[in-house]
């Protein structure tokens, strides 16, 4: 019983993680805000949705494959948005107004014409 | 017996759920404006997919699916990798075709004045 309780929640909230990464997907209103939705909920859930797996099979060598997937997911998730995010940010998308700072386009801007002290 | 029924019963709202995030992220991948919307929008769905993977492993017992899911993985990276190259590189020769342009621009602009002031000496 504890097991079956164990693969439900996991089941559940690795599907909600989902849901939600979904969600901002959709309502977030800029490329890097919706891939700060994307990346973080929606690794997790389907690293909970692989646990459950692994859990629910009872057996030591799926678990250990289980958490493999997920370990490579976690590393690789990152690095996947860390390089689309440099190459939008690169392409020339800038960030949408409601965001204040833009460090990466100061860091060129600052780049290309020289630090100039202000007052 | 009962705990056979509960997950049953938790894989099926699972993939209901895991449905409704499918389809609220193609609808990204249809309506994003820009291409690297449209990138991020697959990543997520290649993640929805492991989800799904692993949600009918549990439902039909099969743990050979858990393989599946992380060659999919595996898959889906690569995929969003060569993505944000192809995005890099097309930035970057866009920028200089637009360097190339504004170069030519100038190299005719200074031809006309040279023309221009040519025709001057041949008039006086």
């Amino acid at each position: 019983m504890l097991w079956a309780v164990i693969v439900t929640a996991l089941l559940l909230s690795g599907a909600l993680f989902s849901l939600i990464a979904a969600i901002g997907i959709v309502r977030l209103p800029d490329l890097y805000s919706r891939m700060h939705a994307a990346s973080k909920a929606g690794t997790v859930g389907s690293g909970l949705l692989l646990l459950a797996v692994g859990i629910h099979s009872e057996d030591m060598s799926i678990l250990a494959r289980a958490l493999a997937g997920f370990v490579f997911f976690v590393l690789t998730a990152p690095i996947a948005a860390h390089l689309l995010a440099r190459a939008a940010h690169k392409a020339g998308h800038r960030l949408t107004p409601p965001s204040v700072r833009d460090e990466l386009l100061l860091r060129e801007q600052i780049a290309k014409r020289g630090y100039k002290k202000r007052g | 017996m009962i705990a056979a029924s509960v997950v049953s019963a938790a894989v099926m709202v699972a993939l209901g759920i895991l449905s409704m995030a499918f389809l609220l992220t193609v609808y990204r991948v249809v309506a994003g404006p820009t291409l690297p919307d449209r990138v991020l929008a697959l990543d997520m769905l290649v993640a929805i997919v492991i989800g799904f993977i692993a949600v009918i492993a549990i439902k039909t017992g099969f743990t050979l699916y858990i393989d599946i899911a992380i060659s999919l993985g595996l898959v889906g990276f690569l995929a969003t990798v060569a993505f944000a190259r192809f995005i890099l590189t097309q930035a970057q020769s866009n920028t200089m075709e637009r360097i190339g342009a504004e170069q030519n621009d100038g190299i005719a602009a200074e031809s006309r004045k040279t023309r221009k002031h040519r025709r001057k000496k041949g008039a006086r």
